[in-house]
């Protein structure tokens, strides 16, 4: 079995919660646990807000997820056409924020490596990033 | 808010102040868009009352990701340069898991949630 679904929204924190509830609806077909569902929504508001904060610094532009089920396997691609990362090894190291001004962890890729079982990084300085996540979403009897 | 203290909730704006306490109930999800907002009041209030200790309630919340320690962080550094501090309470397990990967509580003194949902 083979289920896609693709969201475009403004680039705005309003729509951190939407990104969140929308991935949440789409894998309750998995039959997920509550943890499994949060996890996600942890994940997907990290690449959200950073889409947000970081890739558009700020100015309102075109976010787009994807996602994808295929048999215990979810896929989640953040994607934004914003500034992108110079340097992204550097940029996932914990701790390590560019925006210290505005109280920011510098967590955010941790936790996305915590929650999902794969995280990978695609960016170009100028051109944008891709945030893609996957999870396998363990089958259970009940 | 001072002088007003109207009764009904729509005035209740989740925050109050006693004994130079300010107590904090923290939205039920915890973003960058509600870290943002309650940033906003809480230093508001730091700034104006004379705050020596910031306790917030997590007994609503379900939902905390990395903005939220974020604000965490800097209530903490801001409270530590006034001599003040800041302490986290009815902390829900999800919440928990989060604080703890993140390590705040090494900063700041975390109570979890006792008996199940309470208030």
């Amino acid at each position: 079995m083979k289920n896609e679904m693709r969201v475009e929204f403004d680039s705005i924190s309003a729509n951190e919660a939407f990104a969140r509830v929308t991935v949440a609806a789409f894998m309750t077909q998995m039959n997920p646990s509550m943890e499994e569902v949060a996890d996600v929504k942890t994940a997907v508001s990290e690449a959200v807000t950073n889409a947000i904060i970081h890739g558009y610094e700020g100015e309102v532009h075109k976010i787009v997820i994807t996602g994808c089920i295929e048999d215990e396997w979810l896929t989640l691609c953040v994607e934004d056409q914003g500034i992108g990362i110079e340097d992204v090894e550097k940029a996932m190291e914990p701790l390590y924020t560019t925006r210290p001004e505005l109280e920011r962890s510098g967590m955010g890729f941790l936790f996305m490596e915590a929650f999902m079982d794969e995280v990978q990084v695609d960016s170009e300085p100028g051109k944008g990033t891709a945030v893609t996540m996957k999870k396998r979403i363990v089958q259970r009897e009940d | 808010m001072r002088g007003s203290m109207k009764r009904k909730k729509s005035q209740d704006n989740g925050m109050k102040v006693e004994n130079r306490v300010l107590w904090i109930r923290v939205p039920a999800e915890l973003d960058h868009h509600s870290a943002a907002q309650l940033c906003e009041k809480t230093d508001e209030l730091v700034r104006t009352r004379d705050i020596r200790e910031i306790v917030f309630d997590f007994s609503r919340t379900v939902f905390c990701d990395s903005s939220g320690i974020g604000m965490l962080m800097g209530r903490y550094k801001m409270m530590k340069a006034l001599g003040g501090s800041v302490r986290a309470v009815q902390v829900q397990d999800r919440v928990e898991r989060i604080l703890t990967l993140s390590g705040i509580m090494k900063i700041i003194p975390l109570e979890r949630m006792q008996g199940g949902k309470e208030r």
